[in-house]
């Protein structure tokens, strides 16, 4: 029990991030972690070796993760196939270069607000690739195992989320944005 | 090369040490497009961003009541 507590200190940052990235509530979140973490212990004698400890866990983790939102959405099914048909994205629209240092334009707070509002915007199927690939520092590979996909829809959706990402985060970064609204308030 | 093209390597381009020189005819239009120069600059740094603000932080007492939960819980099984 030792050893098992000593994993669940090193991984549950982690797992709390993604789940909340995914559920985007603190109380599924929280439920998440706590039902990944005991899963993962009651399943240990399945774990086969050829995959990473972290990978495998990740994997229970986004399962329930996707469980709770279709709990929320009162039994709808959600998958991570949910909505990545869509077209947005796939080509840049808004070219506006950015302020050369958009985080000086925003306090810590509202930075933190419009990130968290502008990620939640994406499809789950895209929202996960890219925090799991981008913000938690998985390989293409990995990630691929980890949702059950192929490496080239990992790529396709990862590309997809990043071009999205960057085109809602222009309305705020743009070079003159904020003087923009300022001047707008006056 | 045209943007299409330019676009759909651009994970690769984003994917690889900033370090690396790019193939030449990237790197051909990239010094003629502006447009594209933008998207690849841009996008870095939105991957940047996200990597570098904790949106989600746990706290520690969270965490101490996650932790005896998830204990308590295994010590059943």
């Amino acid at each position: 029990m030792a050893a098992y507590e000593k994993l669940v200190r090193q991984y549950d940052r982690q797992v709390f991030r993604i789940a909340q990235h995914i559920v985007q509530n603190r109380e599924d979140a929280e439920d998440v972690v706590q039902d990944a973490f005991l899963k993962a212990y009651e399943k240990l004698d399945q774990f086969q070796g050829n995959s990473k400890f972290y990978t495998w866990l990740v994997r229970i983790a986004v399962n329930e993760s996707l469980m709770r939102l279709r709990k929320r959405r009162t039994g709808r099914m959600v998958s991570i196939d949910e909505d990545v048909e869509t077209e947005e994205g796939s080509m840049p629209r808004d070219l506006a270069d950015w302020s050369p240092d958009p985080e000086a334009l925003y306090g810590q707070s509202e930075m933190g607000d419009i990130l968290r509002k502008t990620i939640q915007g994406l499809p789950p199927g895209f929202r996960v690739v890219f925090v799991l690939r981008d913000v938690e520092g998985l390989s293409t590979e990995e990630t691929a195992e980890t949702l059950g996909l192929s490496i080239p829809a990992v790529k396709s959706r990862l590309l997809r989320a990043r071009l999205q990402l960057r085109e809602r985060l222009s309305r705020y970064f743009k070079r003159g944005q904020k003087q923009q609204a300022q001047d707008g308030v006056k | 090369m045209t943007c299409t093209e330019f676009l759909a390597q651009l994970d690769e381009m984003l994917d690889q040490d900033a370090a690396i020189p790019l193939r030449a005819d990237l790197q051909q239009h990239l010094e003629d497009c502006e447009h594209c120069e933008i998207t690849l600059s841009t996008t870095r740094k939105t991957i940047e961003i996200y990597r570098s603000h904790e949106l989600y932080a746990l706290p520690d007492d969270l965490r101490e009541r996650l932790h005896k939960a998830i204990l308590a819980k295994c010590k059943k099984c």
